[in-house]
């Protein structure tokens, strides 16, 4: 296959889209959830249980038009191959924990993937909606409209006084989780990071670095999302997190700005050399190329680098993890393997962009 | 603050455990929390389960010669049989009826975990919750039907009685149809 044919059969139709604030917020994420009235929760219900439960959300969902997200598709997560749900949780479509540790799990999935509905997860439901750029309020209305639609057939685990019942004490009531990813690269430049997150943590939200452990966020894109989802409405959750988030998004830009008078020439400096490096290099970690990736995605937002787009920094952050490389190569790789190719695959996008 | 473990980052996890009868304060930053496998806020690994249960264990009985020598009372769901003692353990419910049946232990659990709220605040499913509004209305209307009848207000009262009763019907009818 192509790479062109590829890429664009591999990236979720919902990242084609540039969302609102685009250049910071990559990615805003709503999720619900929910348990049936009366049955065990996943970790205390047998697996007999557990496959009627996949059996009958199959019967009442997959393959029913849905007027936004359309038809549904019912993965079961035994019938797939390692790899293949390797993918799905570099697609932010599952989670690792329902991939290898559920006794019976399976996911229904829209066909832009901007829907995905987890079951037997933690909870019998997770209502997952993926949107382009920041749009929470969005997110938030459709995961609404899923909800209800499922709640026409399902009755929910619901409690007057503690709203929504999960197995986890951390999610009962709203069972909400709104997040959004984002790319603060300035912010960490100018060390302002330390400043801001502790004042993040009072407010009841967290942030976290992903792509990397330790203390740094790798390729300066860190998750934001609510902590507390018991006593606030749906609404005034997301609200509290979009009014954070769009701060961010001011100190963020006010960064850049300074970064451009104050150290233009280093800033070039950085942009071009790691330009440079995905252009020709042979070999690569993925630490080094998620570095080196966000330096050249704020290189295109400055208007350095004039002859990318802005999508490639989220599209290659997907397409060069494990799973994706052992799929476009169609084996197992070992990580020498993989640093090799993901070099090359770089480079090829990289090539593909500037003919197009 | 400094997380206790590194001194170095700012410490983003705050929790009391009860060991051995005593109070212990704990502060930590995401790292080293992530690094001893106890806690990734915002994800579902296990980790958080383990924290949570410290945080439940406040309730286990302090070791006094009283307690020692009167056997508590376990709670256990008669739903899906687990027992309080598993629930913090493994910081998760087994079933609906678990809330029910740890009811009277969980307002202190709720609002250490949820910013000091432990009552829902958000959405109702329409279906089951429907009912579910109109009981709460009514309960509120009794109120009210109350304070007009202590007041000597009885027009009112007789308005409210109306509504108490429409709304009483509305119930039949739900559960008619
Ligand atoms: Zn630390
Ligand atoms: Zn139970």
């Amino acid at each position: 296959m192509s790479l062109e044919n590829f890429i664009s059969k591999a990236i979720s139709p919902w990242m084609k889209n540039e969302g609102p604030d685009f250049d910071i917020v990559l990615s805003s994420r709503v999720r619900l959830a929910r348990n049936i009235s009366d049955t065990p929760f996943p970790i205390a219900a047998s697996k007999n249980t557990l496959e009627e439960i996949i059996a009958l959300t199959g019967s009442k969902f997959s393959r029913k038009a849905h007027r936004k997200f359309g038809e549904l598709e019912l993965l079961k997560m035994d019938a797939m191959k390692q790899n293949e749900k390797r993918v799905l949780v570099e697609k932010h479509l599952i989670s690792p924990n329902l991939s290898d540790e559920s006794k019976a799990g399976a996911v229904l999935l829209s066909e832009d993937e901007s829907l995905s509905i987890m079951i037997n997860e933690e909870d019998h439901f997770r209502i997952q909606v993926l949107l382009s750029g920041f749009q929470l309020t969005e997110g938030l209305k459709y995961a609404n409209e899923i909800d209800d639609w499922l709640e026409e057939k399902i009755d929910f685990a619901f409690d007057e006084k503690r709203g929504y019942l999960t197995s986890c004490p951390t999610n009962v009531g709203t069972g909400l989780r709104a997040s959004v990813m984002m790319h603060l690269p300035a912010l960490v430049i100018t060390r302002q990071m330390n400043r801001i997150l502790p004042a993040i943590n009072q407010l009841g939200l967290v942030v976290r670095g992903i792509y990397g452990e330790g203390s740094e966020a790798l390729g300066n894109v860190f998750q934001v999302s609510n902590q507390m989802t018991l006593g606030k409405s749906e609404e005034d959750i997301v609200n509290d997190l979009r009014s954070v988030v769009y701060q961010l998004i001011q100190q963020e830009r006010a960064a850049r700005e300074l970064l451009m008078q104050q150290s233009r020439l280093q800033i070039e400096d950085r942009v071009y050399r790691s330009y440079g490096i995905l252009s020709y290099s042979r070999t690569m970690e993925s630490k080094e190329a998620t570095q080196r990736l966000s330096d050249v995605r704020l290189g295109i937002d400055l208007g350095l680098i004039d002859d990318l787009n802005g999508k490639i920094l989220n599209e290659l952050m997907i397409l060069t993890q494990p799973g994706f490389l052992q799929q476009y190569a169609g084996e197992i790789l070992s990580p020498e393997q993989r640093d090799q190719r993901r070099a090359a695959l770089i480079r090829e996008r990289l090539k593909l962009e500037k003919k197009a | 603050m400094l997380c206790q473990e590194c001194k170095q980052r700012q410490a983003t996890l705050h929790f009391t455990k009860i060991i051995n009868g005593e109070k212990t304060e704990f502060h930590i930053c995401d790292v080293c929390a992530k690094e001893k496998g106890e806690f990734i806020p915002g994800s579902n690994s296990f980790s958080i389960h383990q924290l949570l249960s410290g945080l439940l264990d406040i309730d286990q009985p302090v070791s006094t010669s009283e307690t020692e020598t009167v056997p508590k009372k376990e709670l256990r769901c008669d739903k899906c049989g687990m027992t309080y003692q598993q629930f913090a353990e493994i910081g998760r419910f087994g079933c609906p009826n678990c809330y029910k049946t740890f009811t009277e232990k969980l307002d202190p659990i709720f609002r250490r975990i949820h910013s000091g709220n432990s009552y829902h605040g958000g959405k109702f499913p329409k279906r089951v919750g429907k009912d579910l509004h109109i009981h709460k209305e009514i309960e509120q209307l009794k109120y009210q039907l109350q304070q007009y009848v202590s007041r000597e207000e009885f027009e009112q009262a007789a308005v409210i009685r109306d509504k108490i009763r429409s709304l009483e019907k509305s119930l039949e009818d739900n559960k008619e149809g």
